[in-house]
Formats: C-alpha cells, sequence, structure tokens
C-alpha cells in the first residue's frame, strides 16, 4: 500500500490535479474541483476523455505545407484542386482558419506560423513558421501574401516584419484592413483606428 | 491618509500579457505612481472601447480603480498613438527595446517622473528623426545615470589618472572604462575608441538639445550600442530581449552584419 501523508490526498488524485495545473487558465482550486468530478463521473466517461486527449496527441500532425493541424498530410485545404493557389493568407493560429473560412469569401490556401513577433517575450520570427512559408514562396506560383494577424501591436510587427522578407522577391504582400467594428460607437473609437477607417474610407 | 480608491494618471504602456479569456495586464509607467500594473478587462474583444487605446507604446490617460490585488483600467483615452513608431517596422523596434529598458530596470510603486518624462521624449523622437538609435543610446545613458549606474568616462576605474585620447577598453564589471596600463588579460574587456567616449560623455552630461546635433557614423554608433548594451546587460544580470528584434529587423533590409550581442540569434532567413 501507497504511503501517503494523513489529511493529504491519495497519489493518483494529486498527481491528476497536478497535471490539470499545467493548462492554461486552471488554478490549483479549479484543478481539485475537475480532479473530484472525474472521480465522480461514470469509468467510460473519464475513459472516453482520456481516449480523446491520445487520439488528439497521435492522430494529428501539422499540415506540411500550411503548417496547420490536420489528421492528414497535406490537410483538406491544401489537397483541395478547387483552391486559388496563387493567394495565402498568413494567420497566427489555426483557429483563425476557422475564422476566415467562416466568411466563405476566400478561396485560397492559408499558412499558420503559430504565434506571433513579440520581442519583450522573446519570441522572434525564428520562433515561427516563417521559413516554412518563406520555402512556400519560392516554388514561384505564389501571387499575393494576404497577412491576417491580429490587428495590434504584435500581429502588425509580424506582418511589415513578413513584408520586409517577401516584397523584394516581387510579390504583393497586402493585409487586411482595419476600421471600426460592426455595432461599435464612433464616440469611444481609439485615433489608430478611426484614422485608418478614415483613410481606407470606401464608396458608399 | 489612504489613496483614494480611484484616479486619474497619463501613463505610457510598457508592456501587456493575456489573462484569462478576455482580459489583459497592463505594465503602465504612469507620471506620479512609476511603474504599476493593472487589468484591463475585456479588451480582447473586438468590440471593447479599452482596446485601442492600452496597447504598448501608447500614451493615455488612464483612470485605474484599485482592486483587491491590482489596479482595475477603468477609462482609457489616449493621448498620443506614435503612429509613425507602429508602421515603420526600425522605429518600432526601438521603441519596444526603450519600453523594455524602463520595464526591467525599474521596479513597481518607485516613483520616476524624471524617467516617464525621459522615455516620452525618446517615444517622440523615434517618431520624427532619421537618426533612431542616438535617442535609444541617450535613453540608456540616462536611465543608467537617473539611477544611480553611472559609468565612470573620465578616468581609469583602476589607477584614477585620467584618460588620454588613445584606445582605452570598456569594461562593464568593473564600471566604466580601463586605460591601456591597467587592462588585464583575463577580464572580459572591448577596446574603446576616443570618439566612442566622447560621445559616451556627451550623452551623460549634455541636454538632448545638444545631443540631437552630433552626427556619429556607421561604425561609431555599431560601438556605441555594443558598449552600452552590455553595460545594461551586466547591470541588469539578464539579457534585453528586444535587443534580438532590433538585430532580426536589420538582417533582411541591411544583409549580414554580425549580431550585437552573444545571445542575438541569426536566422537563415
Amino acid at each position: 500500500m501507497n504511503q501517503h501523508p494523513q489529511g493529504a490526498a491519495p497519489p493518483p488524485v494529486s498527481r491528476l490535479i497536478d497535471e490539470f495545473h499545467k493548462l492554461p487558465g486552471i488554478g490549483p482550486k479549479s484543478a481539485q474541483r475537475l480532479t473530484y468530478h472525474m472521480l465522480r463521473i461514470p469509468p467510460e466517461d473519464a475513459i472516453a476523455l482520456a481516449q480523446a486527449i491520445i487520439e488528439l496527441k497521435e492522430r494529428t500532425v501539422l499540415c506540411s505545407i500550411c503548417q496547420n493541424v490536420t489528421e492528414t498530410d497535406p490537410c483538406g485545404i491544401c489537397s483541395d484542386d478547387g483552391r486559388d493557389r496563387t493567394l495565402i493568407c498568413v494567420v497566427e493560429e489555426p483557429l483563425d482558419i476557422l475564422a476566415v473560412e467562416r466568411t466563405r469569401g476566400f478561396h485560397g490556401l492559408y499558412h499558420v506560423l503559430h504565434g506571433v513577433i513579440s520581442p519583450m517575450d522573446g519570441v522572434g520570427p525564428d520562433d515561427l513558421k516563417v521559413k516554412e512559408l518563406l520555402e512556400r514562396v519560392r516554388g514561384g506560383s505564389v501571387r499575393e501574401i494576404i497577412m491576417a494577424t491580429n490587428p495590434n501591436l504584435e500581429g502588425e510587427a509580424t506582418s511589415m516584419y513578413i513584408s520586409r522578407l517577401m516584397t523584394p522577391m516581387g510579390l504583393r504582400v497586402t493585409r487586411l484592413a482595419r476600421g471600426l467594428p460592426m455595432g461599435s460607437d464612433l464616440e469611444y473609437a481609439d485615433d489608430v483606428t478611426l484614422s485608418r477607417a478614415l483613410e481606407n474610407r470606401q464608396d458608399v | 491618509m489612504p489613496r483614494p480608491r480611484v484616479s486619474t494618471t497619463p501613463a505610457i504602456v510598457l508592456r501587456q500579457r493575456k489573462l484569462g479569456d478576455a482580459d489583459k495586464i497592463l505594465t503602465l509607467f504612469t507620471a506620479n505612481r512609476g511603474k504599476l500594473e493593472a487589468v484591463a478587462k475585456g479588451v480582447r474583444r473586438s468590440r471593447s472601447k479599452l482596446a485601442g487605446h492600452v496597447e504598448p507604446l501608447s500614451h493615455a490617460t488612464f483612470q485605474l480603480a484599485q482592486g483587491r490585488s491590482l489596479f482595475i483600467v477603468t477609462q482609457a483615452e489616449t493621448v498620443e498613438s506614435f503612429t509613425p513608431i507602429r508602421d515603420d517596422l526600425d522605429r518600432l523596434s526601438r521603441g519596444l527595446y526603450a519600453c523594455e529598458i524602463l520595464d526591467r530596470f525599474t521596479e513597481t510603486g518607485e516613483e520616476h517622473f524624471e524617467l516617464y518624462r525621459l522615455l516620452l521624449d525618446t517615444l517622440r523622437r523615434l517618431s520624427v528623426r532619421d537618426d533612431i538609435d542616438t535617442p535609444v543610446r541617450y535613453l540608456e545613458m540616462q536611465t543608467l545615470d537617473v539611477l544611480g549606474y553611472r559609468p565612470e568616462l573620465d578616468e581609469c576605474v583602476t589607477c584614477r589618472k585620467q584618460l588620454a585620447a588613445v584606445t582605452n577598453y570598456w569594461t562593464a564589471a568593473a564600471g566604466g572604462v580601463l586605460c591601456p596600463n591597467c587592462r588585464p588579460g583575463e577580464l572580459s574587456v572591448r577596446p574603446v575608441s576616443p570618439n566612442a567616449i566622447k560621445v559616451l560623455r556627451m550623452l551623460l552630461h549634455a541636454r538632448w538639445s545638444d545631443v540631437e546635433r552630433i552626427t556619429i557614423d556607421p561604425d561609431l554608433a555599431v560601438e556605441l550600442e555594443r558598449a552600452l548594451l552590455e553595460y545594461v546587460r551586466w547591470v541588469l544580470e539578464r539579457d534585453v530581449r528586444s535587443a534580438a528584434f532590433i538585430d532580426a529587423v536589420r538582417r533582411p533590409r541591411r544583409g549580414a552584419r554580425p549580431p550585437v550581442g552573444p545571445v542575438a540569434r541569426i536566422a537563415d532567413a
């Protein structure tokens, strides 16, 4: 029998608490609650969760072309002949692809950087999938790179950096327009957004 | 007397980090309370009224409420957004470096109005000047001076003799310049030219209105950058991360130039 200090959780329990605690946004209290919840649920539910985590790790890879998370390599989008291969939309995270796809307005290919340049956190271009993007572009069939990084300082820095790399290669590098979100209020708009919205104004 | 629960202060956003699903913790350099951390709630949602005012490098007026442990931003309105810095990779890299220097050198709660002014002036200079390195060198030297880390630039740090106008040696570990006679073989020292010492003295003693008139050729600029970065790293006992970014943005434009410090990385990009 395993010995553990009186009043402390038995080792299998404290081990799961430790594992939950490693997850983003999970503090020590939430980790305990989740663990004791797992104790109460039927064994098959707990096994299904464990199995799902194992499958996630065993059955997904990064697409060797666009770096998106996929079950097959190349991924569904990269192997779809109906898509425009001269356009690449560059995003920070795999979830951003889902957001762009929801618009149904884009029919090109994607490239996932898996992060964004963040100088003060020590994340530089070499920590992102920038080299892979350069390789794709060297193939020659790409005409335009659409930067769809987040419109904040780090996203902009990443866009400018990639533009500085790619423009000399004769590529057109564009980025998503900045402006006022639907349903917002002019009065509260910051001047960066408002001045960019003015610059890029459109005919009604 | 206890501090009031809500206060208004101008501040520069040094950096931000994510908190939970939609919030961010801002590191603010305020005019009258020094550096402090404040939670900006909901700023990662696209309709946030605060989001555009709390980006790093923004100079804004903040209304802060005292929360249980951190301040909470209740309102923010931009005073200056330094758009030219945001729109140019070279200026941006210097601006972020300036913010990181002040972040690393100060502790929360220490009042430093001088450094607040210095950072604000540096960001304004970075917005308009062609030479964007000298304002950063001035910020480094002035910060070292204000906080009591002024390097010795007039006498040899060992023998205390006046420095001659010859190649001397720069040593962060001994706090300044060594004359050729005192240069010990085992210490990590780098040669420092008479011109570099002249400029370093100006950065330390002169007003900006005089400093801004000097022209610094590229080789001298590199010498000054290396010397001051080495000194800053030694005082901080850690790396300044955005220095690597300054190197990274130089690379694609001007081709290969050796990185400034031992931790700067070279990519094959």
